[in-house]
């Protein structure tokens, strides 16, 4: 017998709590979200249309990685809101039973020998890649909602390179792991069933303590914790995706609470005018033109000129890859394609939009043809009725259906129409 | 003799868990040189600190913690009020957890600044659901012991 007293003896682990079917429950839940996280994910990447333009796209190396990549749509317009509000509220409401599946495999971390096998040292290696990626997608996820940019890189370049090497560990993981845990799922309905014939002794009951402790807890009350913390977790953050009361239930999430302001420019902002660095000055009716480029040349707008021009209503929420969203807001503006025929493009053509913003992410953005021709996708004047406040891009603004909030741009400076 | 029949075997391991393996370091070796394509040490420090951080530090860190308050209540003769510790310990501290940079103020200034929003009262709205967890906790304790009091007061004696 080894020394109770090393982590590496089975004996160490007290806990009656640990066994294959509690693992077994947990990783059932993470597959079908981890699933969700992932294709989530991939969606948003395509949001961004990173194939369009050297501009939108944070990761030029992708390489076979963006093999899927489509043309994002504008309908249904709703469409990033629910995909990145279901990415980040489900990846919170994921965190307890990611930590308590890790707690019931913990044993192993230190089984010895290290390795029986080839095969088996490879699987420990890659279960590295496996936890390693986990935490590490959870907690860039988790820091960057909260602006806590301490992670080494560009959020977009490290949660989705990262994101590939944890789904490649996971895919094996579910492999090797999946037909054990279902069948123990099995036994474990049997044994409710109460046919102790069909109770066999479960698989991977290398996880179950020869040593139990008297229980503190039972199997139903540990996974009506787990289950509980993923509802506060849930309970306090969904809320960030909708305006007024509701969003005062996201106690703890950002951009949960009172909103930013009252009146019709008073729902919630992704970048302040401040923190863009954008200057007044330029942003004032005498100075602020809007440069319009296309087939015929440059076209100089102002914001006089641009509220002559046939103006449209559009309902449209912003919604951020943050995970939060504000409900419909009411925008009236100049249609994009009308802004394209101007120039000598009465067919769809794509846009380069640049910002009076000197610095940051997003400053440029490109949209695609077919964004451009959605009637609903508009350069806004006003909103809800009112002109933009400055926070949200006066003099004008992009707002296009579906398309992530910061290919929204603010502050336009300038329209570049045709092949990016 | 019978040894070195199964030896090849337990040395090498199942072709399909290795063909499978194989495959999936592919795949994470593909997507891991661009993700080091940067600070490559600092990310390689973040990838297996997260890893040795939870796994030698968070676990063993609340389980000392439960260990030493299962013990404590032992001691005082209550181990079975051990449920109305812990759960809102836990669940307070997981919110700490996942909240930490905008509860403990760290990113204060540039969240009011970018988004235009008061950055106060994440502490505060944690320490009140901390009260309500705990609070509620004392409630179904105290509900449960006078029960059990009324219930059973001749076996006292």
């Amino acid at each position: 017998m080894r020394d109770l007293r090393l982590p590496s003896s089975p004996g160490f682990w007290r806990s009656p709590l640990r066994g294959p079917r509690f693992t077994a429950v947990l990783g059932i839940v993470l597959l079908v979200g981890i699933t969700v996280l992932f294709v989530t994910g991939l969606l948003s990447y395509a949001a961004y249309n990173p194939n369009l333009s050297p501009v939108n796209d944070q990761t030029p190396d992708k390489g076979i990685l963006g093999f899927y990549l489509f043309s994002w749509p504008t309908n249904p317009y709703w469409l990033y809101r629910l995909n990145q509000g279901v990415h980040v509220t489900l990846g919170i409401t994921l965190i307890p039973v990611l930590l308590a599946k890790l707690w019931s495999v913990v044993p192993r971390l230190f089984t010895l020998p290290p390795a029986r096998s080839l095969a088996h040292a490879l699987e420990r290696i890659s279960l590295l890649l496996l936890v390693g990626g986990a935490l590490f997608q959870f907690t860039t996820g988790v820091l960057n909602v909260q602006l806590d940019y301490v992670f080494p890189g560009s959020f977009y370049t490290l949660h989705f390179y990262g994101a590939w090497v944890f789904f490649a560990a996971f895919v094996a993981h579910v492999a090797l792991k999946l037909p054990t845990a279902l069948r123990n799922l099995r036994r474990l309905r049997a044994e409710k069933a109460e046919k102790p014939e069909n109770a066999e002794k479960p698989e991977d009951s290398d996880l179950v303590t020869p040593r139990p402790a008297e229980p503190t807890v039972s199997r139903r009350g540990a996974f009506g914790l787990v289950g509980g913390a993923s509802l506060l977790l849930f309970a306090t953050s969904v809320g960030r995706n909708f305006d007024g009361p509701l969003r005062q239930t996201a106690l703890l999430t950002p951009h949960g609470g009172p909103e930013p302001g009252s009146g019709p420019g008073g729902f919630q902002i992704n970048k302040t005018a401040a923190y863009a660095g954008i200057d007044t000055r330029e942003t004032t009716g005498d100075t602020w033109q809007l440069v319009v480029t296309g087939r015929t040349g440059d076209v100089r707008l102002s914001r006089e000129d641009l509220l002559r021009l046939p103006l449209h209503s559009a309902a449209l929420p912003i919604a951020c890859v943050e995970g939060w969203s504000t409900s419909d807001q009411w925008w009236r503006g100049v249609r994009l394609r009308d802004l394209a025929a101007l120039v000598g493009y009465d067919d769809p053509a794509d846009v380069l939009v640049e910002s009076l913003q000197r610095r940051g992410a997003f400053r440029r953005a490109a949209l695609r043809a077919n964004q451009v021709a959605d009637p609903r996708s508009l350069l806004a004047l006003d909103v809800n009725g009112e002109p933009l406040t400055l926070d949200h891009g006066y003099p004008a603004r992009i707002i296009v259906p579906a398309a992530p909030g910061v290919l929204n741009t603010k502050w336009v400076a300038r329209m570049t129409f045709g092949d990016l | 003799m019978r040894r070195t029949l199964i030896r090849p075997r337990l040395v090498v391991g199942s072709p399909f868990q290795l063909l499978l393996l194989g495959c999936s370091f592919a795949l994470a070796g593909y997507a891991g040189v661009r993700l080091l394509a940067g600070d490559w040490f600092q990310v390689v420090l973040w990838f297996v600190g997260a890893a040795v951080l939870h796994d030698l530090v968070l676990v063993p860190l609340y389980a000392a913690a439960d260990r030493a308050l299962t013990g404590a209540l032992g001691a005082v003769r209550r181990r079975e009020w051990i449920g109305y510790v812990r759960v809102p310990a836990a669940l307070s501290g997981l919110l700490l957890l996942v909240w930490f940079p905008l509860i403990s103020g760290r990113v204060d200034e540039r969240y009011r600044l970018a988004t235009g929003l008061s950055a106060d009262g994440f502490l505060a709205r944690w320490l009140l659901i901390t009260a309500v967890l705990f609070g509620g906790s004392a409630l179904l304790l105290a509900l449960r012991v006078r029960r059990a009091t009324k219930q059973r007061p001749s076996t006292d004696h």
